[in-house]
């Protein structure tokens, strides 16, 4: 068994690729992802790689789409802006049902914005981003041990439903150092007969391709894929719990936002009141039953959040405006400090006085 | 035990570095911990700072708003965290860059002539392990012993040959009275 290392975010999604099979990467520098295609750009080459540095973010989605169809695992990574760029891509990508990985080390926006973490991609990451009806698995790592375990997921994902899947980070996430135990070489395990291989002149062509003209077929393959979409709603939604057996508030919050939101809970209980971090990992699908099921015993929610209050919409159709959800949030590159989060815990339950 | 310690200072003085070797000895020893850099179009003579954590928990937040550690190597770092440090924090400040005193009275103050002991001793450029090697025996989060197997694994292999004076510089740091 190896050992724990210590890197940044930004390298353990890189390795983690790497030995996940990963071996196509193509990308444009941006801060704060910059450590990721630095990372590639050193292995690759070593281990029989492909590290390319494209002309921009639309080329470097565009070849993810090539290597994509044919099978191979490969990647992109970005932040905010440059993940803009890559939306048209993408949208191909998921209409021609493609598995690849798209990582986006958030920094705050709108326009060129900051290079400070943020978590206000969260609409255009978890509601499709670019043209037309699709999804994304969203995968949102709050450690840099699930920087490197979510990525091996990603693929994983990516493979099982051939679909394009996206890893969400922040800036924080992206550049701080924390022990990690790299994940097992992995590969791809599911057949892809659907992949562009070269027929040696022994089987048909495989097409690759999101154009269809005839409205009754482009309508059946959006039904297939939400059908599809359907089945993952069902089976792959992960989040993780702490402290919400008995909780009263029940504090909603991903990435950088739950760790300091745990401390917050933390200090709540040792102050007598009855606070529960539900932490959503996957962000698309978005784990609404648990949502739901907390509605019913906790008298408010608190969506904590690096940007102006996107996911709070989720958890306010998941919660089904049973109880309240309060806000509590900064933005442009600002983080919430534990005692802001307290402040709305104890605003929303009441023992103010 | 937890300390959140925040280091700050010029760029180029390796603020980072330093708290790379004890987030490194940290993990040597089996801690659980976190590192987080000022990150941003920083440069050499601006300011750098960063955050580390060491505890026999797991780490919640990774930020440090209210460090138990704070070390400064420049006085605009000292004006704009001495009001930040935790009641009964250990403050360590290079007295040859900050000629002021530390205001407050609620904390334990530390005051090493970093910069020009490097000086002296000809490695000007290591008053960040110096001041270090204070940190660590003064707050022992993590130990001395064994500081050489962290070195080896923050200092690149290329640059192998400075461990020693690395190591050097804070037990002069760990000795200073």
């Amino acid at each position: 068994m190896s050992e724990k290392v210590l890197m940044k975010g930004n390298e353990a999604i890189a390795e983690a690729a790497i030995r996940a099979g990963c071996r196509h990467y193509f990308g444009y520098p941006i801060t704060p992802q910059t450590e990721l295609a630095a990372y590639m750009a050193k292995r690759m080459p070593k281990i029989g790689g492909c590290f390319l540095q494209a002309e921009s973010e639309i080329a470097a989605i565009n070849m993810v789409y090539g290597v994509a169809s044919t099978g191979l695992r490969v990647m992109t990574s970005s932040s905010s802006p440059g993940v803009s760029l890559k939306q048209e891509g993408i949208s191909y990508i998921a209409g021609a049902d493609l598995p690849a990985l798209i990582v986006n080390v958030q920094r705050g926006g709108p326009g060129l914005g900051g290079i400070q973490p943020s978590q206000s991609d969260y609409f255009q990451a978890t509601k499709g981003g670019g043209h037309g009806d699709y999804h994304l698995i969203v995968l949102a790592p709050s450690s840099v041990q699930e920087m490197a375990d979510l990525t091996a997921k990603c693929f994983e994902l990516a493979d099982k439903y051939r679909m394009p899947t996206m890893l969400l980070a922040d800036g924080t996430m992206g550049q701080m150092m924390e022990p990690v135990l790299l994940p097992e070489e992995s590969g791809v395990t599911v057949e892809k007969p659907w992949a562009l291989t070269g027929t040696k002149m022994q089987r048909e062509h495989n097409i690759v391709n999101s154009l269809y003209l005839k409205p009754e077929e482009l309508e059946k393959t959006n039904f297939d894929r939400y059908e599809k979409y359907s089945i993952i709603e069902k089976n792959e939604v992960m989040y993780e719990e702490y402290m919400m057996e008995d909780a009263e508030v029940c504090v909603v919050a991903f990435g950088i936002a739950a760790r300091v939101s745990k401390n917050a809970v933390v200090e709540a209980r040792k102050q007598g009141i009855k606070a529960g971090l539900l932490r959503p990992i996957t962000l698309w699908p978005f784990p609404s039953e648990a949502v739901k099921k907390a509605a019913e015993h906790c008298k408010a929610f608190v969506s904590v959040e690096l940007s102006m209050g996107q996911m709070i919409e989720d958890i306010k159709l998941a919660s089904e405006c049973k109880c309240p959800v309060e806000l509590c949030n900064r933005a442009g590159g600002m983080i919430p400090s534990p005692e802001q989060v307290l402040a709305s815990i104890k605003n929303v339950a009441g023992g103010n006085e | 035990m937890t300390s959140k310690i925040l280091i700050a200072g010029f760029g180029g003085q390796g603020i980072l570095f330093a708290g790379k070797v004890l987030a490194y000895k940290g993990l040597v020893e089996g801690k659980q911990l976190s590192w987080l850099p000022s990150y941003g179009p920083e440069m050499r003579g601006g300011t750098a700072n960063c955050n580390v954590i060491i505890s026999d928990e797991p780490v919640g937040s990774p930020i440090v708003d209210d460090p138990n550690v704070l070390i400064v190597m420049n006085l605009p770092s000292l004006d704009k965290y001495e009001k930040a440090a935790e009641k009964g924090a250990k403050i360590f400040v290079d007295s040859t860059l900050i000629s002021r005193k530390v205001e407050r009275e609620d904390v334990d103050v530390y005051y090493i002539p970093a910069t020009k002991m490097a000086q002296d001793a000809g490695i000007p450029t290591l008053a960040n392990m110096i001041i270090l090697g204070k940190v660590i025996k003064e707050t022992g989060v993590v130990s001395f012993e064994g500081m050489e197997d962290a070195l080896k694994k923050v200092v690149s292999a290329r640059k192998a040959n400075l461990i020693d004076v690395n190591l050097k510089a804070i037990k002069a740091g760990y000795d200073f009275e």
